[in-house]
């Protein structure tokens, strides 16, 4: 068996006397993207500020391509590449310089630097505004000159700390097709965000840490697994009185393959324990006198682990 | 070689972002020179131009021949100028501050100033009126005063008219008391002396007036015993006030300029540039070295700049040593850019960090002597401004300028600047490091 690129252990980080990281492991395997998810505070970014040697762990080891990563380690420092979630570009300094600088930070000089920075502004879609200050920049754009500066030493892992936040649709679209050719180039990858869906477009691994702790660690599919259902069926009902919904709604519950089932108005909300049991269920309360006005079906998401594993208590 | 070409790319940033916000550059060159400007023609601008004169109110209510001529002696003072008023009007202008002060000559003074000359008793009282905000011209004025009344008074005692008439009556009042008196009979004897030497001096000196119209110009009373030969002591051509005021107003400004530079440094760790900056492989020690090196090169360019407008605009000159000059400026510029990492190291925020800075720098430039010369203030606060780098950054481009003075005397100067750059840089590396860790 291989080992892995990076390969956390028991990672631990307090703040005076708080436990911010309490244990943490896991690995990325040569070309994997992991999805590192969790509520606010829940240790996702004291992880990644180790992971990138910027703070020093309390417990634990970081491996990654066989060095240990720390912030006096440059060699393991050359294979990681930082997507930060704050906006880690000067404003008033072109783009193409932006990227000159954090080239030179990892010691590219001469044609060399001049090549990677165009190519970044490629894969990032920015070539045409190359010599424009960030300033002028959109939300979206100053978010992909981030990811571009990350890339131009090349880096064996790209770690992205919730490069999305704050754009439109648009250009997190760009983001994710430029994430994707890197992933498609076998680059690994560490993603980090609030948003499941974008973890589930792109992980093929997801860890969820919540309070300081890994409390999944698995595929995207062995995390599915875990739902008591995989699919929720929305009928909204006709006319009907409140008892005969009490009673319908006791029957339903005791149909096979029905894991919950619960009403809002006039409609009812069943989770079932697979999406291809949708359709018979329709059949069977129309069999049952009812007419359905309107249906909805919806496999059930990330969002849904995640809170079921994280709860739903606020966490500012 | 990598950390090199980090710290060079770093360096050159920080130029491109310095030179590029030109407003910004505008007025970091534009304040020192205007205020040194200003500075610069208050303390005597570039030597040329006349000292002003100090505007005394004269109340002449005696109209004896002793008052006339401490008037007109007054009036041909060059130092004062004298404008004759009344008494209310007086009073008026000096509480307004329109004049310096006011002298009230009074009724009967001529008598009796002549008759208090030989006795301690009696004394006529001039009134010298002036404004308490000008407190240090109020002795000039009561020295030119009293160097015009001795000499008109002793001289009108000695050959005027009215100092015969007092001399016979006071011969006349001796020779009553002498009998019962001894000490009324030698003033009677020293009063017969004295009158047969101003017969002697009436006589030869109407021969001399006869002679030679501008002997009546000679005092023929009490004149001052010596005379003053002012002679500015400098290594230089001239002084000249714009080469201090141009020292000190650089000195300022460019610590102002090393605050913005922490405070840079401070946003750009709320930002998160900071830590994209150390999360590539580069050292703290790299980053602050690079920072310390833009922020300094910066520095010195300023110095230059400000000081070459007032190279050509006012003559201010290199008098000493050019490379003692650029030494303190280089020195100068070293510290500034630690004491900008300073400024980062322990500021909380960014907003607090320029209050307190600002604070702390504009009392460093206050007492090293940056807006006024260290010379006028008391000595205790003078010895306290020597642990202050300002005032060795002050009196080391003054030694370089308008004092001629050679390199050696500028080595004190850089070395203290670079004491403390090397103070303030370990500190400011250490609380760095213990941040990071």
């Amino acid at each position: 068996m291989t080992e892995p690129l990076l390969k956390v252990t028991g990672l631990c980080k307090s703040y005076a006397g708080r436990i911010a990281v309490d244990g943490v492991s896991f690995t990325v395997a040569s070309g994997q993207t992991l999805g590192l998810i969790g509520p606010n505070g829940a240790g996702k970014s004291t992880t990644v500020s180790m992971l990138c040697g910027l703070l020093k762990p309390d417990r634990g080891e970081i491996m990654l391509d066989g060095q240990a990563v720390n912030h006096g380690n440059s060699a393991a420092k050359h294979k990681i590449g930082l997507v930060p979630q704050e906006l880690a570009l000067y404003d008033e300094l072109p783009a193409r310089e932006n990227l000159k600088l954090f080239g030179a930070l990892y010691g590219l000089s001469g044609d060399l630097l001049k090549q990677r920075c165009q190519a970044a502004l490629e894969l990032v879609t920015l070539g045409d505004r190359a010599d424009d200050k960030p300033s002028t920049f959109s939300g979206g754009m100053k978010r992909r000159l981030n990811i571009a500066a990350a890339l131009l030493h090349d880096p064996q892992l790209l770690i992205l700390d919730e490069p999305t936040v704050g754009v439109d649709p648009q250009s997190r679209n760009a983001i994710f097709d430029s994430l994707e050719t890197l992933k498609r180039q076998g680059r690994s990858l560490i993603y980090t965000s609030h948003y499941m869906e974008e973890v589930e477009r792109l992980a093929d691994h997801i860890v969820i840490i919540d309070h300081g702790k890994v409390v999944a660690n698995e595929t995207p599919e062995e995390l599915y697994r875990r739902l008591p259902s995989q699919a929720a069926l929305s009928v909204e009902l006709g006319d009907i009185e409140a008892a005969s919904l009490d009673a319908l709604l006791e029957r339903v519950k005791s149909r096979p393959g029905v894991s919950a089932v619960n009403t809002v108005g006039n409609s009812l909300r069943i989770a079932l324990g697979a999406a291809d049991e949708a359709l018979p269920m329709l059949e069977w309360l129309t069999a049952q006198g009812c007419r359905p006005r309107h249906f909805s079906t919806a496999r059930t998401d990330l969002e849904e682990i995640f809170l079921t594993l994280t709860g739903h208590s606020l966490r500012d | 070689m990598s950390s090199l070409t980090a710290l060079k790319a770093i360096v050159r940033k920080d130029l491109i972002l310095f030179l590029s916000d030109r407003r910004a550059l505008l007025i970091t060159l534009v304040l020192p020179i205007l205020l040194g400007t200003f500075f610069g023609y208050l303390f005597g601008g570039s030597g040329v131009t006349k000292n002003a004169r100090i505007d005394v109110g004269l109340v002449m209510i005696d109209d004896s021949d002793i008052g006339k001529n401490i008037a007109a002696g007054l009036k041909a003072d060059k130092s004062i100028s004298i404008l004759e008023l009344k008494l209310e009007e007086a009073q008026e202008q000096v509480r307004k501050g329109k004049l310096h002060a006011a002298i009230v000559i009074p009724a009967g003074f001529g008598a009796a100033a002549g008759a208090a000359l030989f006795s301690s008793r009696d004394k006529p009282e001039i009134t010298v009126y002036y404004d308490p905000s000008q407190n240090a011209l109020l002795a000039v004025v009561k020295g030119l005063l009293t160097q015009q009344v001795m000499q008109t008074v002793s001289a009108e005692m000695f050959g005027g008219k009215t100092g015969m008439r007092f001399i016979e009556d006071s011969i006349k009042q001796s020779e009553q008391r002498a009998a019962n008196d001894p000490d009324a009979a030698e003033l009677n004897k020293f009063l017969q002396s004295l009158r047969r030497f101003q017969g002697r001096t009436q006589g030869s000196g109407a021969a001399a007036n006869a002679a030679s119209p501008t002997a009546q110009n000679v005092p023929q009373g009490l004149s001052m015993p010596f005379a003053t030969r002012e002679e500015a002591m400098s290594s230089g051509p001239k002084y000249n006030g714009y080469a201090h005021s141009f020292a000190g107003m650089s000195v300022q400004f460019i610590l102002m300029m090393g605050i913005d530079a922490g405070i840079g440094i401070l946003l750009a760790r709320r930002m998160g540039l900071w830590s994209r900056l150390l999360a590539a492989p580069i050292t703290t020690s790299t980053l602050l070295l690079a920072r310390a090196i833009s922020c300094a090169l910066i520095a010195f360019g300023l110095l230059c700049c400000t000081f070459l407008f007032a190279v050509l605009v006012f003559e201010v000159k290199i008098a000493g040593s050019l490379p003692g000059f650029l030494g303190v400026g280089a020195c100068f510029a070293v510290m500034t850019a630690t004491f900008g990492l300073l400024i980062a190291a322990y500021g909380k925020t960014p907003e607090a960090a320029r209050g307190l800075a600002v604070f702390a720098t504009l009392l460093m430039v206050m007492l090293g002597g940056a807006w006024v010369p260290a010379f006028l203030f008391p000595q205790w606060l003078q010895t306290i401004s020597l642990g202050l780098p300002t005032r060795w950054a002050v009196d080391g481009l003054d030694a370089m300028t308008w004092r001629g003075l050679d390199f050696s005397a500028a080595v004190p100067a850089m070395l203290v600047q670079l004491g403390f750059a090397a103070l303030f840089g370990v500190i400011a590396l250490r609380k760095f490091q213990r941040d990071q860790s």
